[in-house]
């Protein structure tokens, strides 16, 4: 199979204030003021901010792009759950206006935006898309954020993600996280011979595909640093006999199709993930009913054990500094959380709620590890510090599990899944996303049923 | 769907299955010592224990596992030691693994729905390695013994009830 990543793009600060002042002759500029609006995402329910985002002015076919553009954005800026966009149908500027002109800000106070976002896009003779956006401070009547894009225009999609970063950097102050993708499972058919799939597709669901057949059964694909590869388990057949699976942990790299097994190991290899440098897989193994944890080097091939425990012990996860493991033992009779160094020493117990924790994630920015818990026949997805304390449940359901973060470690990822009736209805797995405040929880729609989600990074 | 019964208790998580539609209809048939035999569906009679394949049945086959001895051990939740039921029906494994000294097989961890992914990966294949290590014990070669977990990824038994987890809470003799 081959799916080619889109080549990265090129991007530059253009439109501070005097720029564009330089780069709009004719418009007389408000002065530099101070921008006062500004998202204070720490606390728990945020009122979203009416938010206006033009039609990105374009000529001829251009100006359907534009109107893509600006589709895009609002549509990631409303399900942050941060934004309210304004119907563009109460906009008080047409797009060529905006493109001319300063915006005439009395106008759009008083449809109550907050904030205005607009742009221009033009295909340049050279074959290119040109796209350069402002982001207008209504109240204060001041340029907050100015910049120009060029790449392939098949790459528009990914403009508007960008934008949509700057867009949520310069209002929260904390980086975004709308240049990203998903890969996760994909599922249909009964559930005793359910067939699974990889699949890939940008954060928002748009640019959908497959990268697996469905043929073997995949779990649990993790991306790694730089969201080219991926890691995963697959149930691939050992020989002739199609009874004989050999469940071992793959790599593949997203661009070239290519995979490979990681690693030469005798038993089971499963529960994957990267470490953050990239340079290492670090899964569990299971041999004659024990499993430890292994980590693999991927450029000198070493294998390294890192639990030697009769015990489970799997779900590592890295912090994101590469010092630290959290992971899920019994080794204390039930199933919970504990961390250790990346050699496997000086092993701590961090989770002591009432219930099993399990699938334990280092959030990017390591202040909290996430984790699904399950207590009186229920599941939470829920988080708490590395050291244990301030333990938080985000979100309940029959079945809640699996989660993953957002680069900027503010958004949850997870899938859910009802119960089923005696012939398996009912129990379609979905993926969803919350806030790290437990609100905005919100389904991501797939073609299918979906289940094991993991978020890229900021794409390259 | 073919399901064994080994206990009382179990026979009545039978009877529920049926009810609730996930499973064709069967008996239980118990044969004295040994392991308690179930006679599978349209088939229309008792198996045979120790005396070779019943009749029409390839020796050796997973068929004729299924219904001189039975395919299939239970756990109990979150367990990976084998019942005394699942002990006696190991002991019809490695029984038959004699008498069939050709075969290879592959036994399969499974568990229920009600815990992660991953989690379950590794108590299936406890599991697994539990039956195995019973096989092993009763003098059965080990290079014919492979094992695979599916975790619950494979459910035998549909819907969100105790029955159907303490029937997918189970591992299974695949022959090769």
């Amino acid at each position: 199979m081959m799916i080619r990543t889109l080549p990265t793009l090129k991007r530059r600060t253009l439109l501070t204030a005097a720029a564009a002042a330089a780069a709009l002759p004719s418009v007389a500029l408000p002065g530099v003021a101070r921008a006062q609006v500004r998202i204070d995402i720490t606390r728990g329910r945020v009122e979203p901010l009416p938010t206006a985002v033009s039609p990105f002015f374009g000529d001829g076919a251009d100006a359907n792009t534009g109107r893509e553009l600006a589709q895009v954005i609002a549509g990631n800026l409303e399900r942050s759950g941060l934004f309210r966009p304004i119907d563009p149908r109460a906009y008080t500027n047409t797009p060529a206006q905006l493109r001319a002109a300063a915006p005439q800000f009395g106008t759009w106070r008083q449809i109550n935006a907050a904030i205005l976002i607009h742009g221009n896009v033009e295909s340049t003779r050279d074959g290119r898309l040109r796209v350069e956006f402002r982001l207008w401070d209504v109240f204060g009547e001041a340029q907050m954020e100015g910049r120009v894009y060029t790449t392939v225009p098949a790459n528009w999609r990914r403009i508007a993600h960008i934008v949509s970063d700057a867009v949520y950097k310069r209002m929260t102050g904390e980086d975004g996280y709308f240049d990203t993708r998903i890969v996760y499972v994909s599922e249909s058919g009964p559930q005793q011979r359910r067939v699974k799939r990889l699949a890939l597709m940008d954060q928002d669901g748009a640019n959908h595909r497959f990268l697996t057949d469905g043929r073997e059964l995949v779990l649990t694909p993790r991306f790694s640093p730089t969201a080219q590869e991926i890691t995963y388990l697959a149930y691939v057949q050992a020989g002739n006999n199609p009874n004989v699976l050999r469940p071992r942990v793959y790599l593949l790299n997203i661009d070239t199709g290519q995979r490979e097994v990681v690693g030469d190991f005798p038993g089971m290899t499963f529960a994957p993930r990267f470490s953050p440098d990239g340079n290492r897989v670090i899964m569990s193994m299971a041999q004659g009913g024990n499993t430890d944890i292994h980590a693999m080097d991927l450029r000198t091939r070493q294998q390294q054990r890192v639990t030697n425990h009769p015990s489970i012990n799997t779900s590592p996860s890295y912090s994101p500094d590469g010092r630290q493991i959290v992971f899920n033992s019994d080794r204390g009779g039930t199933q919970q959380l504990y961390t250790m160094t990346a050699s496997g020493e000086n092993v701590q117990r961090i989770s002591f709620g009432t219930g099993r924790y399990a699938t334990p994630v280092w959030s990017p920015r390591g202040d909290l590890i996430a984790f699904t818990k399950q207590t009186e026949g229920e599941f939470f997805i829920g988080v708490m510090r590395p050291d244990g304390q301030g333990e938080r449940l985000l979100t309940r359901a029959f079945l809640v599990e699996g989660p993953t973060w957002a680069p900027n470690g503010r958004v949850l990822m997870y899938f859910r899944q009802g119960a089923s009736d005696s012939r398996g209805q009912g129990g379609n797995p979905r993926l969803y996303s919350i806030d790290l405040t437990g609100y905005n929880e919100r389904e991501m729609l797939t073609p299918a049923d979906g289940s094991d989600p993991a978020w890229s990074p900021l794409l390259p | 769907m073919r399901v064994k019964i080994f206990a009382a208790a179990a026979a009545l998580l039978f009877l529920a299955a049926c009810e609730s539609g996930t499973s064709g209809s069967g008996g239980v048939i118990g044969s004295g010592s040994g392991p308690v035999l179930a006679n599978p569906p349209g088939t229309g009679q008792a198996g045979i224990g120790q005396a070779g394949a019943p009749r029409g049945v390839v020796p050796g086959s997973q068929e004729d596992l299924q219904q001189s001895v039975g395919d299939r051990i239970f756990f109990a939740s979150d367990r990976t030691d084998l019942t005394p039921e699942a002990r006696r029906t190991v002991e019809g494994w490695a029984m038959w693994l004699r008498q069939n000294p050709g075969v290879s097989a592959t036994i399969e961890g499974h568990a229920d729905e009600r815990g992660t992914r991953e989690y379950n990966l590794a108590l299936g294949e406890r599991r697994a390695a539990a039956a195995r290590n019973a096989l092993i014990a009763q003098g059965v070669d080990p290079r014919r013994l492979s094992t695979v977990s599916y975790g619950k990824e494979r459910p035998q038994v549909l819907g969100s009830t105790e029955q159907a987890w303490a029937q997918n809470r189970r591992g299974v003799l695949l022959v090769n």
